[in-house]
């Protein structure tokens, strides 16, 4: 099938107001006749639920953390872009939006990413409305700083914790809307599986994490904003909780799945030290303005990095990149620390490191400008590894960080099935084969502020208000399939604990479908992925009982899904034979070894339709053009 | 490394708990604590036991989920660290550690470590935040904001609401976590216009949700992985006092 994203037709920096203009409105009498389910509490989330709330929907917010100011949006560090040009350094709502289709490797819808960029102003505003204490010069205005992939400075931020600082303005309006009683907050509850009603999304069905117990929720339309699948690698810069299941049980439920082999390799993390490890710390691209990449021009160098004089240092970012040097987009950055880390020029007793080196930055502005630039990072840096950055360079590697990929929806943020929507990073459109570092916080806000207020009337316009109730029988089914699958898990009572199957996906994952991926690989996973899901089933350990607090449990499930998911990603990678963005196959690049795209065969999205986990799932296109962008190769030089 | 560990096991709310004792051997000074942890749960799930609940998620101390009294002190020995970023050279080998939930009548234990801190959600719910709505906002330089209050209100909103505040005060009090969010709003123009009326609905219901009282023995600064400061403690006072003088309608929580 050749899907439509329904884009309207148009001059570009006109579609968007003239889709307003079509969508139909709900009365704000009608409003409170209407119920949404937003599921997830992080920035799409709340601004969501916040938003529909205020408007006077009836929302029901659900997350599993304890508290909806927990969602991994706060773990965000480096800014949010805006395209208002307020240092008047060429910066414009065009130049955003172009920089964003470049960078994600145009394998982004036009329409989308041009409409991302006009919000992207109207967020910054209501954000400081808000409260967030972004940066401000002397004389009281905002400050900016650049991120990679732009050549302007157009990043705006609240030091080293900007997610954190947006967070904490939606989940003030969310606080709001709970206190006037328009949201019902469900924390500590996730959600396991997605109920259809004649075709149209109707409402789900949940855990409990507290007591166990299996529950129905009916409403009008549902909102997933569940973030991304990151931690189908084990290791990755995501927390321990963020997870793939929310999404992928409704594409068990026919949602398509689109690009999910789109995934970010963060180049400036911490590296890994040992097999203990359960997480993967990221220092902020921001530090990229004022650090250095380099590695010792000599293979196998294990001098201490103040011993490496000048010119025995390689500086591979500028000299590849002189044009964007150390702020080359992060998949490209990524790819270059592999491979001198992969050739031998690696730094530290692993070899798996590059240094960030601050000693220029530090003799230029002082030490002072860098700590009330950076010094959270710094101090993170400090208590993970002990050693300080200001006087020798941190050591960082790439790690998993974001999905571009998510479930495929329409210009209306809606999935193929109608009635259910996609915020965030849970979706795919807006970030192609890579996303630009402040562009997630930027996307996440502006679906769920600016977006579905106005495309989720529409649908509900066309709808009955309270359709199906919870004593509709397909709940009944749904309630019935994950206690089966909950029994399942729990009866194993094999010997590997759910965190071994995990690392073991991770490494097969990591191994096979991370940063460089070949065909041979590829297939590799395919085989492998799929016996260790029959191991899983035949041999996991899930200790305690199903009705009450049991995190292995909640892991279980999670990883049980990991092991379905990982499949269908290794499946896209190797259907995708070019080289784009954070998707790169060793069979498919250039002579100097960038990517080589292909255009001419998968310049679309690939959205996937499960059929049976013992099937594969079909394949469904949707082809990309490029009318205001000329479609060309991608140059950072 | 080898450790001997004393945790609290409560099974539910209504429960007795009591410290059960583990041995934490081959530990790796790299570790971070929670690592620690995860070995010893592998270990225990492997003896066919249930293992120890605790809270955490992002594990790069932001997300404010992790909350253990280590050795008696909220997020263990290290200053402004959470129990995530705490690694295992800060202790010693052959040592004991002791490992708690934290403990405050407004903070009901749910299982083994983990504690429910709906109470603070509810303070910030009270009125924790600036009531605009979405869209209809001026231009965001339109409303200049110095770069001193701008500092002052970025120190105070980088509270996590981990509640280790309430944890280490001997009256339980949460008022350290609700005056970082009283100056943080104040310290700016835009939270001006309800500041009054903010700061008599959050801290009635940091009563209501039975915290107790402020006496000064800023262990809650000592605890606060943030640096959250004292001083916001004396800012809450101040607008509180001024709040009175100028006749702010105190709302009650519902």
């Amino acid at each position: 099938m050749i899907l439509d994203g329904k884009c309207p037709s148009g001059p570009l920096s006109e579609k968007w107001d003239k889709r307003c203009r079509e969508l139909k409105l709900v009365s704000p009498a009608n409003k409170r006749r209407y119920k949404i389910i937003v599921v997830g509490a992080g920035l799409a989330g709340a601004s969501a639920a916040a938003t529909l709330g205020e408007l006077g929907y009836n929302v029901e917010a659900f997350c599993c953390q304890d508290s909806p100011r927990r969602g991994h949006s706060i773990a965000a560090q480096g800014g949010i872009n805006a395209a208002k040009n307020y240092p008047n350094d060429g910066d414009s709502i065009f130049r955003l939006f172009h920089d964003t289709v470049k960078g994600g490797d145009f394998r982004s819808r036009e329409a989308n990413v041009y409409r991302l960029a006009m919000l992207s102003n109207n967020i910054i505003d209501q954000c400081v409305a808000q409260g967030v204490p972004f940066a401000r010069d002397y004389a009281g205005y905002l400050d900016n700083r650049s991120f990679g992939g732009a050549q302007v400075s157009r990043t705006f931020y609240a030091r080293g914790q900007t997610g954190q600082q947006l967070l904490l303005g939606a989940y003030g309006a969310l606080s709001r809307q709970i206190k006037a009683g328009s949201v019902r907050l469900h924390p500590r509850t996730e959600m396991l599986d997605l109920v259809l009603i004649d075709g149209e999304a109707k409402g789900i069905t949940v855990r409990d994490l507290v007591t166990g117990k299996i529950e129905s929720y009916s409403a009008d339309a549902v909102c997933l904003c569940t973030g991304g699948y990151a931690n189908v690698f084990n290791l990755s810069t995501n927390a321990m909780g963020s997870n793939v299941t929310a999404t992928y049980r409704a594409y068990k439920k026919g949602a398509f799945f689109a690009n999910p082999c789109f995934t970010q390799i963060h180049p400036t993390c911490i590296p890994v030290s040992g097999d203990h490890q359960s997480k993967l710390t990221l220092m902020s691209e921001s530090l990229r303005n004022d650090g250095r990449v380099w590695v010792p021009k000599m293979k196998g160098d294990k001098r201490p990095a103040h011993e490496v004089p000048e010119a025995e240092r390689d500086y591979f970012l500028e000299r590849r990149y002189p044009g964007y040097g150390n702020l080359a987009p992060r998949d490209i950055a990524s790819r270059a620390v592999k491979e001198v880390c992969d050739e031998g020029f690696g730094a530290g007793s692993s070899g798996r490191g590059v240094y960030l080196d601050f000693a220029d930055a530090l003799k230029r502005v002082g030490k002072e400008k860098i700590k009330e630039r950076y010094g959270n990072l710094f101090e993170m840096y400090e208590k993970i590894t002990g050693e300080d950055a200001f006087k020798q360079p941190m050591r960082i590697y790439p790690a998993p960080h974001y999905a571009m990929g998510g479930l495929w929806v329409d210009y209306d943020l809606q999935s193929n099935i109608p009635g259910l929507f996609v915020l965030g990073e849970a979706n795919f459109s807006d970030h192609g084969a890579n996303r630009l570092g402040a562009s997630a916080l930027m996307q996440g806000l502006a679906d769920g502020y600016f977006i579905i207020p106005y495309t989720i009337a529409d649908y509900l316009a066309r709808t009955t208000p309270g359709k199906a109730g919870t004593d509709n029988p397909e709940f009944k089914k749904s309630r019935e399939d994950v206690e089966t699958f909950t029994k399942k898990l729990l009866s194993v009572k094999g010997r590997k604990t759910v965190n071994e199957f995990h690392r073991e996906l991770g490494r097969i994952m990591w191994d096979n479908v991370g940063m460089t991926r070949s065909e041979e690989g590829l297939k590799r996973a395919l085989k492998l992925v799929p016996e260790l899901r029959a191991e899983f089933l035949e041999n996991v350990k899930v200790p305690g009982s199903g009705a009450d607090l049991n995190q292995e449990l909640e892991k279980a499930g999670r990883v049980a899904d990991f092991l379905e998911f990982a499949e269908l990603m290794a499946r896209d990678a190797l259907l995708r034979n070019e080289s784009c963005g954070g998707h790169f196959r060793a069979e498919y690049q250039m002579p100097d070894g960038e990517a080589k795209r292909d255009d001419e065969n998968f310049c679309y999205v690939a959205a996937w339709e499960f059929s049976g986990i013992d099937n594969a799932p079909e394949l469904h296109k949707e082809p990309l053009k490029f009318e205001n962008i000329e479609l060309a190769a991608r140059s950072y030089k | 490394m080898n450790l001997t560990l004393f945790v609290w096991r409560q099974k539910g709310p209504a429960e007795k708990g009591r410290l059960e004792q583990f041995n934490a051997k081959d530990i790796s000074p790299e570790m971070s604590f929670l690592e620690m942890l995860d070995t010893v749960n592998e270990g225990i799930i492997k003896d066919g036991k249930e293992p120890i609940a605790f809270d955490h998620d992002c594990r790069e101390g932001i997300c404010g989920m992790c909350s253990q009294v280590i050795n008696g002190v909220p997020h263990g020995p290290q200053e402004k660290t959470t129990v995530c970023q705490l690694h295992m050279r800060n202790f010693k080998d052959g040592g004991s550690i002791y490992i708690e939930p934290w403990r405050a009548r407004a903070f009901p234990v749910i299982k083994d470590l983990i504690v429910d801190r709906s109470a603070l959600d509810r303070i910030i719910q009270a009125g924790g935040y600036i009531s605009v709505h979405t869209g209809g906002v001026p231009d965001a330089n339109a409303v200049l904001v110095s770069n001193d209050d701008a500092d002052a209100a970025m120190d105070a909103s980088e509270c996590i609401g981990c509640g280790a505040c309430v944890a280490a005060c001997p009256n339980g009090s949460a008022m350290l976590f609700t005056a970082s969010k009283v100056t943080h709003l104040a310290m700016l123009p835009q939270g001006q216009v309800e500041a009054a009326r903010r700061v008599c609905v959050m801290t009635e219901a940091m009563t209501q949700e039975g915290f107790g009282n402020c006496s000064n023995h800023y262990e809650c600064q000592a605890a606060c992985p943030k640096g959250i400061r004292v001083q916001f403690i004396a800012k809450l006072n101040r607008e509180f006092i001024r709040a009175q003088f100028k006749g702010a309608r105190r709302e009650s929580p519902q």
